[in-house]
């Protein structure tokens, strides 16, 4: 029932016709109160999760639906800045999970989310091919016009953090491409397209052999700080809130620090 | 009949009176300012421009041998080249980057034997929407082809035209409508690629990221620049397709 609810609305805004829908929102709050009058933590949420987060996030979901029975955990990776936009302009949805504070106060700021907590620290790292074409040793060797590098773009979290490092270490940096987030930075690195492409080092983690993580010193290595949140508009509030204490809990965490992110 | 017909226009115009409506009209000329708008439709006019070119240099004669020889397999070569017409253009551009990537079955010994490499730079760009668009150019020709009459070509050829003088001389100007048709199709999907260029060509302010891309960048972090950017997009594909659009039908062939 709740699903239907979230598919028409889902419907109505991919139809631009979401002002004609106006009888969907008060159809998810009362499911929502329904959810929590019950205090059991059942039924469906969707997570919008930052990119860096696919391999940990899937593993949460898994494990959390393994702790309770009968709750399905959708998952969508995006941007984190695009997800903001998406929440922002209702995409229906419980939790939220970004790459960076500046996404969330985003989605704070538009009243879709209150009291976000901060959960995982994540660093950069330079990923290139295995066989590293580009002969990269370090940040200052993509300096110069002979190594191939891709970015994120600086708008979404993963491009501001590698901009931070170019900052610390002094140097400027002319990518060959701007990639929409962390992963498809990755993807270029994996096929070879690029020398190399400033990631975290969780997606180098993730991306086992493919390729090769080159660290970047801590006294010029930037951070980024991953804050989650419930969604006022949650349709399942109570199974939303249970997500968001099991990744703050201690099994939350060695997922992922297992995934190579620092404790907040 | 009169029902369904209006439900289909307004199904069709309403989300684009929704980029009207939401438009920043008071502030429009100064975001546009500060975004990569010039840059981005600079290189989008230019190279859905030549995209264009290279799909009449090749997909004329392309349609031609489809609609006037008889191979076996015939079918088969008619079904892949309109293949990109169906496919999503994310695949074509990943495909794109396997056979021209670095790393391509092609763009490999390009990289050792000349040191080019065509992902992240326009030619990719040109190389994604003719990919995309090619096929629009083609189908709408060779329907021409097979419609016209032959008799005019026969009736050349036994005057003592040779074969490319009838085809220069009478077969191009019967087809004169449909090509133009199938060339603007052509340009105006070329302009709207997205899926191929972000995949093969990247995105690079000046240098890769066409309109579309920018407008995909835009709303992710300035919805407003990305509603003006739409709406540029927008006008300049209304403007091109009113003006051709009588030729178009005209010519009686679409």
């Amino acid at each position: 029932m709740r699903r239907t609810v979230t598919t028409t609305v889902a419907v109505l805004l991919g139809l631009g016709l979401a002002g004609c829908g106006s009888s969907s929102p008060s159809a998810s709050t009362t499911a929502s109160a329904g959810a929590s009058a019950g205090s059991t933590v059942s039924g469906d949420i969707t997570v919008l999760a930052a990119a860096s987060l696919t391999e940990s996030f899937t593993t949460l979901g898994k494990q959390f639906e393994a702790a309770h029975p009968g709750v399905k955990v959708t998952l969508s990776f995006g941007a984190s800045s695009a997800l903001a936009t998406q929440i922002t302009s209702g995409a229906p949805a419980d939790v939220f999970a970004s790459a960076s504070a500046k996404n969330m106060d985003a989605v704070v700021s538009a009243g879709d989310a209150t009291s976000p907590m901060t959960f995982a620290n994540n660093v950069m790292e330079i990923a290139v091919p295995p066989s590293n074409p580009g002969r990269v040793t370090g940040v200052e060797s993509l300096a110069g016009s002979g190594v191939k590098t891709a970015l994120c773009q600086e708008q979404v979290p993963c491009g501001a953090t590698a901009a931070k490092v170019f900052t610390n270490a002094g140097v400027t940096v002319t990518p060959v491409t701007l990639e929409p987030d962390v992963k498809s930075v990755l993807s270029k690195v994996t096929l070879g397209e690029v020398d190399a492409g400033l990631v975290y080092v969780t997606d180098v983690r993730a991306a086992g052999d493919k390729v090769t993580g080159i660290e970047i010193p801590a006294d010029v290595n930037a951070s980024t700080s991953y804050p989650i949140a419930t969604l006022s508009k949650a349709p399942n509030a109570a199974t939303a809130q249970a997500f968001v204490d099991y990744v703050l809990s201690a099994e939350g965490s060695t997922v992922l620090t297992a995934a190579g992110f620092q404790k907040p | 009949m009169l029902v369904p017909a209006l439900v289909g226009v307004a199904f069709l115009v309403v989300p684009l009176l929704g980029l009207l409506v939401r438009a920043p009209w008071s502030d429009a000329w100064s975001i546009l300012r500060q975004s990569q708008a010039a840059e981005a439709l600079r290189l989008s006019l230019w190279t859905s421009s030549l995209a264009t070119v290279i799909a009449l240099v090749l997909g004329v004669p392309l349609a031609w041998l489809l609609a006037r020889s008889s191979f076996p397999g015939l079918r088969v070569v008619r079904a892949l080249v309109t293949l990109p017409l169906v496919l999503p253009p994310v695949v074509g551009g990943v495909a794109l980057l396997l056979a021209f990537g670095r790393n391509g079955f092609i763009g490999r010994w390009l990289d050792a034997w000349f040191g080019v490499t065509i992902p992240f730079s326009p030619a990719a760009v040109v190389m994604a929407e003719t990919f995309v668009a090619m096929p629009f150019l083609v189908v709408t020709v060779e329907g021409a082809l097979r419609a016209a009459n032959r008799g005019y070509e026969d009736a050349a050829a036994t005057l003592g035209a040779g074969r490319l003088t009838v085809f220069r001389r009478v077969t191009l100007p019967m087809v004169a409508p449909s090509l133009a048709a199938g060339a603007v199709l052509c340009w105006a999907r070329a302009l709207g690629e997205f899926g191929a260029t972000i995949t093969f060509a990247g995105s690079f302010p000046g240098r890769t990221q066409t309109m579309p891309i920018a407008v995909y960048y835009a709303l992710e972090t300035d919805p407003d620049a990305a509603i003006l950017l739409s709406l540029v997009l927008l006008l300049v594909s209304v403007a091109i397709l009113v003006a051709l659009r009588d030729r178009w039908l005209r010519g009686g062939s679409v």
